[in-house]
């Protein structure tokens, strides 16, 4: 027995010991000028990609830029770039490669929501460091996740009071329309309590959901045109995702459906989804973002050069016409942010990083110095409302003075007053 | 009478001459046009249109083009690349600081009406109708009311006139005074038009009429304007199931063939529909770099293209696997599925996994407007046409030709046509090319109103198989009535029970009609049916 118990603690002492070794060889590994790897989760294929492709670009642009101003902590970051094709289950494997087989220090990543909730138990396992680069439904807050993109208030709701507006219309019907998954019925239940909270009657408003991939809106547009018909000004709120767009934009375009009668707002569809789609019928039709490529100020006119010429020299598709949008510049925002608190942490050490990207402050290319909030994960972020161009750019017509702070929380489901503006300590 | 009637004509085209000469508008009122919030900009606009002076047209056009810019007060006319200064007329550099004038979707409604009703005053008849066109759609603001009822007075045209005077009593619903607003409501009954509805439908709100006789002439309008509309939406509902129905049947004609009549299990077939989207896509580009002036007719040389190229790589499979698979329908579906993975990463590889833009010839934009709840758009049009005719090709080819004299032998008894001298071989190979180059058709169609990616074909050969297999396996007609029926029966329970639910309803009632028929609609004698 007492030889059993010196046993295990000779045992135990040299677990110990080799567990500080390797500590010290990690440390001394961060010495030295080894590259740091950071993920890249993006669709390349399916139905996602038409989004999605652009910001695996643009990540690659600023890590090319990082590198080349001398990298982070002397060393230079090397991009893992995987293809999840618009699969929800391939996303989960593909981040737990990430972590586990490439051992990287970030990722960033992901678009629909149905995919950030399909990786988010492995970066909870794994404790990995995830930026999420565009706008979502709320009701999350995870530990191991920053939410670059814009929480309901900060793109939804602003929206829909535009649309309330005298400026806007004076909408007093609304048809809610989108892709059947978690980020549109999750929208479009915060926007139900919304409406009814401004007195709108449930009669006013219809919600139509289809499958991701759906090409053949004829029906949905004769069903807009008669809901609206039946009285009142009316506009519409589509959340459709992905390239279910391109055939959505062209049947309203024919059947002529004119911004100025039924006025159709979207927080999916920016400058990219809009390339190859022709734009004159659609003049008018409105994008609710914190970033359009139109905005008028240095920081912008900088950022749109340096990826037009990324775009030139990768001889990527589309380089003649190169196009900036919301998505890309958050994850523009979400890199340049980990780099600072990585520069502030010292390390690349997934629970000192997360501590240190609270308070990071940025100067975005939206022309504002964007800020992490200091405890909710999510940015502070101002919201442009913008009204498509003929030549498929976007018009900015009303937008708040300055960054407004996220609720991921959305006071208007109801329980979530109860709910801590932080993530839950482990 | 005849005398006050020349007088008044007299009045009218001194004023219409007076209009004609006028000059165009003072800086200070382009200023007003221009600057402000859009509160006073409108303001501006209405106190223009009550002048009622079509000199201002010009100004208002280049404003609702986004052409007039702005450097603190001085107001720039940018026409064809070069600046005008408005204040002194000079052609100048137009500064590197000038701002746009930004119209939202409110400014412009109001620009558009206002150029409308002064467009009403146009001594062309296409113009006049245009503007009022427009001026109906354009919930006619009060301003516009005097230039409409004189209008309406002068117009000669009767088509014009009618809209001119929904207009009015459009106007005269809001009216102070109850006999002009009855008037009103009564006159609109004979209206179709969506704008003239939801008039109706806001004066019966809460709020909105108080006169009892009023309101219930409002109603009566309203219920003989539904009767009118109810039949346009019907009509709409079987067009888009029409259309559904053309391009399923696109999808599916190739597949008839070469399942259908040959018996191969073609999972390929998909990709020979994804082929031809993207040999329409070459075309269009190759069209674009070279002959620029010719765009619109590019589809014409993508139909022959897409039609040989899938021929052809039809007729090398056949040559090269499937003719050694005759019979053996388990090894043919996983010899075709993998050569369906095979074109589709071919085609990543080529040209990128991400979709690719096919843009619609400028003729295939826009569409008919039969009423308002009814628009036939082009391209749909297009299609049905275009399926309709490919349909027809197909019946002569195997009904009316000796190749189609042979693959029907060849396909009710392969033995007893090689007995009597047809090359079986030969057949099986151009049937094949044939089914294929169908395909390809299908995917120039296709192209023109979905996403062109490496995935096209996964999304149709579902489908594709679901018709030829309840129309009955072997059997042209019974594609085209299965195509066409399940075209018409998913648009109208999309109708009611949505997207989403509307196809599972579909999938349901083909799988419990194949249960209670499993040979299909109709069903002939063919080779897989031995």
């Amino acid at each position: 027995m007492q030889s059993r118990r010196t046993f295990i603690k000779s045992m135990t002492a040299i677990a110990a010991s080799v567990a500080l070794m390797t500590g010290s060889l990690t440390v001394l590994a961060a010495d030295s000028k080894e590259p740091i790897k950071v993920g890249i989760l993006h669709s390349l294929s399916g139905t996602m990609s038409i989004s999605e492709t652009a910001l695996k670009d643009m990540a690659l642009m600023t890590i090319e830029e990082i590198n080349k101003n001398g990298g982070v902590l002397g060393r230079q970051l090397e991009p893992v770039v995987v293809d999840p094709a618009s699969d929800w289950p391939l996303f989960a494997e593909k981040a737990r490669q990430l972590l586990t087989k490439d051992k990287v220090a970030v990722t960033f990543g992901c678009w629909t929501s149905v995919s950030r909730k399909s990786v988010l138990p492995v970066y909870k396992e794994l404790n990995g460091l995830l930026f999420y680069p565009v706008q979502y439904e709320g009701e999350e807050l995870e530990k191991n996740v920053f939410y670059t993109g814009a929480a309901p208030n900060q793109q939804a709701i602003p929206a829909v009071e535009y649309l309330m507006s005298k400026d806007g219309g004076s909408a007093k019907r609304f048809v809610l329309l989108g892709t059947d998954y978690v980020y549109p019925r999750t929208t479009n239940k915060i926007l139900r309590a919304f409406l009814k909270s401004k007195g709108v009657a449930d009669a006013d408003i219809m919600e139509e959901y289809t499958p991701f991939g759906h090409s053949d809106y004829q029906t949905i547009i004769a069903k807009i045109k008669k809901f609206s018909a039946e009285g009142k000004k009316t506009a519409v709120i589509s959340t459709i995702n992905g390239d279910s767009n391109v055939p959505f934009y062209k049947e309203l375009g024919n059947q002529g459906l004119k911004a100025k009668d039924v006025p159709v707002v979207a927080f999916s569809v920016g400058e990219e989804e809009l390339r190859g789609v022709d734009t004159k019928p659609l003049v008018g039709h409105l994008a609710a973002w914190n970033y359009f490529m139109s905005l008028k100020n240095p920081t912008n006119s900088a950022f749109t050069k340096k990826w037009a010429d990324f775009a030139k020299a990768k001889h990527l598709p589309g380089a003649d016409k190169p196009l900036t949008n919301d998505p890309m510049e958050a994850t523009y925002i979400g890199i340049n942010m980990w780099k600072q608190a990585v520069e502030k942490a010292g390390t690349t050490d997934v629970d000192k990083v997360i501590a240190a990207v609270g308070g990071q402050k940025f100067k975005a290319p939206s022309g504002f110095e964007i800020e992490m909030d200091a405890k909710n994960h999510h940015l502070h972020k101002p919201v442009f409302i913008g009204e498509v161009k003929a030549d498929g750019q976007f018009n900015v017509v009303w937008k708040t003075s300055g960054p407004i702070k996220a609720q991921p929380w959305s006071p208007y489901i109801v329980g979530n007053d109860k709910k801590k503006d932080e993530p839950e300590a482990k | 009478m005849q005398i006050a009637k020349i007088i008044i004509t007299c009045c009218l085209a001194l004023t219409g001459l007076l209009a004609g000469t006028a000059h165009a508008l003072t800086v200070a009122e382009r200023l007003a046009l221009a600057a402000g919030d859009n509160d006073q900009r409108i303001a501006a606009l209405a106190r223009v249109v009550a002048v009622g002076d079509p000199g201002a047209s010009p100004f208002l056009k280049s404003l609702l083009d986004d052409n007039v810019k702005l450097v603190g007060n001085k107001i720039f006319v940018v026409d064809a690349g070069a600046a005008i200064n408005a204040a002194t007329g000079d052609h100048v550099e137009l500064p590197a600081d000038a701002e746009d004038v930004v119209n939202n979707n409110r400014m412009r409604s109001e620009l558009g009406a206002a150029i409308a009703a002064l467009d009403l005053r146009s001594p062309d008849a296409a113009v006049r109708l245009q503007a009022a066109l427009a001026l109906r759609q354009a919930d006619a603001a009060d301003s516009t009311f005097a230039l409409v009822v004189q209008a309406e007075k002068t117009e000669q045209d009767k088509k014009i006139q009618t809209i001119l005077a929904e207009i009015r009593a459009g106007i005269e619903l809001h009216s102070t005074d109850v006999v002009l607003r009855l008037k009103a409501a009564r006159e609109l009954a004979a209206s179709t038009s969506a704008e003239m509805r939801q008039l109706l439908v806001g004066r019966l709100e809460p709020g909105g009429e108080a006169d009892p006789e009023v309101r219930s002439a409002i109603a009566t309008s309203l219920r003989a304007l539904d009767q009118r509309l109810v039949y346009f939406e019907v009509a709409g509902t079987v067009f888009t199931g029409l259309s559904l129905g053309s391009v399923l049947l696109l999808a599916a004609l190739g597949l008839a063939i070469t399942y259908g009549l040959m018996g191969v299990i073609n999972m390929a077939h998909g990709e020979m529909m994804m082929l031809g989207a993207y040999a329409t896509y070459l075309v269009q580009n190759l069209f674009r770099q070279f002959a620029p002036a010719w765009f619109d007719a590019y589809i014409l040389v993508a139909i022959p293209v897409a039609f040989i190229l899938t021929a052809i790589i039809g007729m090398l499979l056949e040559r090269t696997i499937i003719r050694h698979l005759y019979g053996r329908p388990l090894e043919t579906l996983l010899a075709t599925w993998g050569i369906s993975l095979i074109l589709m990463q071919l085609v990543r590889t080529l040209f990128g996994a991400q979709n690719v833009e096919v843009e619609n010839p400028g003729w295939m934009s826009g569409g008919i407007e039969l009423a308002s709840n009814l628009v036939l758009p082009y391209n749909r049009i297009t299609i049905i046409l275009f399926s309709l005719a490919v349909l027809l090709l197909v019946w002569t080819l195997l009904n009316k030709t000796r190749l189609g004299l042979f693959v029907r032998a060849v396909t009710q008894n392969r033995s007893m046509a090689g007995c009597v001298g047809v090359n079986t071989a030969r057949i099986d190979a151009w049937a094949f090319g044939l089914g294929s180059g169908i395909a390809g058709l299908a995917g120039v169609a296709l192209a023109q109103i979905g996403n062109v990616g490496p995935d096209l074909g996964k999304t149709y050969i579902v489908d594709s198989f679901m018709v030829v297999v309840l129309g009955g396996v072997g059997q042209l007609a019974g594609t085209v009535y299965a195509a066409l029926g399940l075209g018409v029966l998913s648009k109208f329970l999309e109708g009611y029970a949505g997207a989403v639910l509307a196809k599972i309803i579909v999938l349901v009632i083909i799988i419990i009609f194949i249960q209670k028929r499993p040979q299909g609609i109709f069903a002939l004698k063919g080779r897989s049916v031995d």
